[in-house]
């Protein structure tokens, strides 16, 4: 049911992104301490490795089915506001691709998901400031070396942002002046899915 | 053994397991025990944070028919609350609550309301008219 190469992109995206996270974890980490409460880092580190503990299991299943599962993971294990957001991101990807081709249509949806989930919208200096410009993107058919660079550039775009939401928005304008920890994870995560993607060559 | 309780379950949340854990205490000493009661806080580390897994595990032991009140401090421990109570599924999720309403009073309110037998709309009602 399930084809090899499959098996072979689930593997590789579970494995690029805990590369990543494992890279960047105390840099996370820090970016919260100045805003947050110090842990994105290694929250994410510990959603990450409790992915890369269920492979096996995963890499055996569709992709819809993949996602979803890699989201209850990521909910169940990451702990923080960022377990239900990474979470309800994937799971609705999953979900959403379950039924719908278009790439672009999945993400949208999913991230509104993820926008109720949080009560949150552009702007409000989270990782919707990144997702909302990836999409964009994703919609204008950017190359994945485009969308990663976006990523980046958008999750910098942060910095200036005043926190309307999470624990950095009892900061108010204090939060002015720092990169919030969640775009920049969700920014590492894009590049380094982009990254590994690119490489597997033209699907 | 609590789902045969007829009263409303009360869950407290708080990012501090100390928190949660002290408001339960208060709540079981002030109030007795007519209501089944559970609490979740501090992340798998043991540290400060909240995460969906213990919330759904602390909505599972106050279980009640009659509903489920939850009582949460910060953003997040909402945020996970929220994500806990729809991963009980359709069926039952409808049946619990996040009050809007302070953690300590509110659980407080809310728990001798529930004991007296008060419907679950009774119960958030009471709660929630502790916030402005």
């Amino acid at each position: 049911m399930v084809v090899p190469a499959n098996a072979a992109l689930i593997g590789g995206l579970i494995e690029a992104c805990r590369q990543t996270i494992a890279a960047n974890a105390d840099h996370l980490s820090e970016l919260d301490r100045a805003i947050g409460d110090g842990d994105h880092g290694t929250n994410m580190r510990r959603g990450s490795e409790a992915v890369y503990a269920e492979r096996d299991r995963l890499v055996h299943l569709p992709m819809p089915k993949a996602l979803e599962e890699i989201g209850l993971t990521l909910v169940m294990s990451i702990g923080g506001a960022a377990g239900p957001l990474y979470g309800t991101l994937l799971m609705e990807i999953g979900r959403q691709m379950a039924g719908d081709a278009d790439f672009a249509r999945v993400l949208e949806r999913a991230i509104d998901a993820v926008a109720r989930r949080g009560r949150a919208s552009a702007g409000d200096k989270t990782l919707l400031d990144v997702l909302y410009p990836v999409h964009a993107e994703v919609v204008r058919r950017a190359g994945l070396a485009g969308i990663a660079e976006e990523a980046e550039r958008a999750a910098s775009l942060t910095f200036a942002m005043k926190a309307m939401r999470g624990r950095a928005a009892f900061l108010g304008e204090r939060s002015i002046g720092h990169v919030d920890p969640g775009a920049k994870s969700c920014a590492l995560l894009t590049a380094a899915i982009c990254r590994f993607l690119e490489e597997q060559g033209p699907a | 053994m609590n789902s045969k309780s007829a009263n409303v379950g009360i869950v407290i949340v708080s990012h501090s397991p100390l928190v949660a854990e002290g408001t339960a205490d208060m709540v079981r000493q002030m109030v007795g025990d007519g209501v089944p009661l559970a609490w979740a806080g501090g992340n798998a580390d043991g540290g400060l944070g909240t995460n969906s897994g213990s919330i759904l595990a602390a909505i599972e032991r106050a279980w009640s028919d009659a509903g489920v009140a939850v009582f949460v401090d910060l953003g997040g421990a909402e945020t996970n609350s929220e994500m806990a109570i729809e991963m009980l599924g359709q069926a039952r999720s409808g049946r619990v609550v996040i009050c809007n309403a302070p953690l300590v009073e509110g659980a407080v309110m809310a728990a001798a309301e529930a004991s007296g037998g008060a419907a679950l709309a009774r119960v958030v009602a009471t709660a929630e008219e502790l916030s402005p």
